[in-house]
């Protein structure tokens, strides 16, 4: 629960993003995401909620996008200028998808991925990274024995933690989340999601999360999305109880979605 | 008429045309290991031939094919392999990509004795190369192009996109991904596209004709501005030209010919089939 408003990590500025097939736009989006919190994208498919994830790390950028506007500002610098360092800014918001994607290697190569890509070749540097990263998501103790193992022997679950210590591994400031948890069992999801409280304390969290009942459950903050506008967004305890916004209330009650 | 016996009918049909294309396969290599299996020798494979190539080996022609099959591949893998993992990873639907892939498709449909006055023309001739393992070399390798753009190409699509997603996603450059992870996982479609499209050019007689080839050598050759002797064009020479060649000479030389193409096919099916096995997606 949280009472005073902790710093601003992401600003966003009047955002419009458009596709060449019409689909999954946003348009008129400001708002900001907080530190050190669960900040939650909430609402229909089709929404925008995507969308913007994959715009906060440029990786709209391989998309159709026929037009952007507006300012995204990570620590006061807009990512969306044309001299944003998209590396760097891809290793400082690290994002992990719906469906677990490891890659087609060992567990340790795997979370290790993105500090090779960066150049670290320190092997004492690398042991301890996949220690603290696989720790950190709550996979250590499951495949510290066989990290030579291929990433695909393990289970739905144990994958998609595993792409989570593979963003962790580059020590990211913002973490984006779309769907985490929507192909994996009620354990699995339960383990995910108390990850992610933990996570908070050193991360910036953002996630989409598969269903209204998640996203009561872990956000400290919560925007709804619909059909490509921000409806509104406020403390999480606020907008589940007493949304402001009528079409916020018809969908959290379930009157439609 | 039932259902049943329609049913009955077209799969007998059709089981009739999967043994008929095997049979043919079957009857061309009985035949010639038959005719020819008797030229064999560790002396066929590796003397020279003597008396007018009635008598002897066929080690120069075997030599020969040899080389043009490994020019061949080093003209054509770069080259092929380049424009592969251009077309496939970086280039968008433009008017120039559709023009590069007419190309490609046009390059694939000449025929290889066209190929061949055109490696006259310009290698022998033009570049002065003369009738070499070097102009025979390039001829067969721009014959294969088509080949390995295509099996390269659609080896390096099939890895799936999720993973050049993901490497991005963490900080790669696009070459960083390809090198990383799509090369090393379309490797194995790559290499048996190259496999067959080089052995394809192995088995060519048009093509060497004019660029390489010679009707008889007395030495090996040893660089790559001699002429040679290859197995192709040498079972043409001793089949029409020679007058008094024994029957199981000009077989004992098409069976090497067959053995060589053959096991690359092996070859490449084995690599294939162990990759497909490891593979996780």
């Amino acid at each position: 629960m949280v009472t005073a408003r902790p710093n601003v990590k992401i600003h966003i500025e009047d955002l419009a993003v458009r596709y060449s097939d019409g689909t999954e736009s946003l348009h008129g989006v400001t708002m900001d995401f907080y530190e050190h919190q669960v900040n939650v994208l909430f609402g229909p498919s089709g929404g925008g909620k995507s969308t913007l994830l994959r715009t906060l790390n440029r990786l709209n950028d391989l998309a159709d996008v026929v037009e952007q506007e507006g300012q995204i500002l990570l620590d006061g610098q807009d990512i969306l200028a044309e001299d944003c360092d998209i590396i760097d800014l891809r290793r400082k918001v690290g994002i992990v998808f719906a469906r677990p994607v490891p890659l087609p290697m060992s567990i340790y190569e795997n979370v290790i991925y993105g500090l090779r890509l960066a150049g670290v070749r320190d092997r004492q540097r690398l042991d301890a990274t996949v220690e603290r990263a696989l720790k950190q998501a709550a996979l250590w103790d499951e495949v510290s024995d066989r990290l030579g193992d291929s990433a695909y022997d393990l289970s739905g679950g144990q994958q998609q933690r595993l792409c989570v210590a593979r963003s962790l591994a580059l020590q990211p400031e913002v973490i984006l989340l779309d769907e985490p948890t929507s192909g994996l069992d009620p354990i699995s999801t339960f383990k995910v999601e108390q990850t992610l409280r933990q996570l908070r304390e050193d991360y910036t969290i953002l996630i989409v999360p598969h269903s209204v009942q998640q996203a009561a459950r872990i956000a400290d903050w919560a925007a709804f999305f619909l059909q490509g506008e921000l409806v509104e967004w406020g403390a999480g305890h606020q907008i589940f109880t007493t949304p402001r916004d009528r079409r916020t209330e018809d969908y959290i009650t379930g009157r439609f979605g | 008429m039932s259902r049943q016996i329609t049913q009955r009918i077209a799969f007998g049909l059709i089981s009739l045309a999967s043994v008929a294309v095997v049979v043919p396969i079957f009857y061309v290599i009985g035949y010639i290991v038959v005719q020819g299996g008797g030229a064999l020798s560790w002396e066929f494979l590796t003397a020279m031939p003597r008396d007018g190539m009635t008598a002897g080996g066929v080690l120069p022609a075997i030599v020969g094919t040899l080389a043009l099959t490994a020019g061949t591949a080093i003209v054509a893998v770069p080259i092929g392999l380049g424009g592969a993992i251009y077309l496939s990873e970086y280039a968008g639907d433009t008017p120039t990509t559709r023009a590069i892939r007419i190309a490609i498709i046009n390059l694939a449909g000449i025929p290889s004795v066209v190929y061949g006055l055109f490696g006259l023309g310009l290698f022998v001739i033009f570049l002065n190369f003369g009738t070499s393992i070097l102009a025979g070399s390039l001829t067969l390798g721009i014959m294969t192009l088509p080949v390995i753009i295509s099996t390269a190409e659609e080896a390096l699509r099939a890895v799936p996109q999720s993973y050049r997603l993901v490497s991005t996603s963490l900080g790669g450059t696009r070459w960083q991904t390809i090198q990383r992870v799509v090369l090393p996982q379309a490797l194995p479609g790559i290499i048996t596209g190259v496999i067959l499209g080089v052995e394809r050019a192995a088995g060519e007689t048009a093509p060497i004709m004019f660029t390489a080839a010679a009707f008889f050598l007395p030495r090996l050759p040893h660089s790559i501005f001699d002429q040679t002797m290859a197995l192709p064009y040498h079972l043409y020479v001793i089949s029409t030209q020679v007058p008094g060649m024994p029957v199981q000479i000009q077989y004992g030389t098409a069976l090497v010919l067959l053995v060589f193409v053959l096991s690359m096919n092996l070859a490449a099916t084995m690599i294939r089939r162990h990759y497909r096995r490891q593979r996780v997606w």
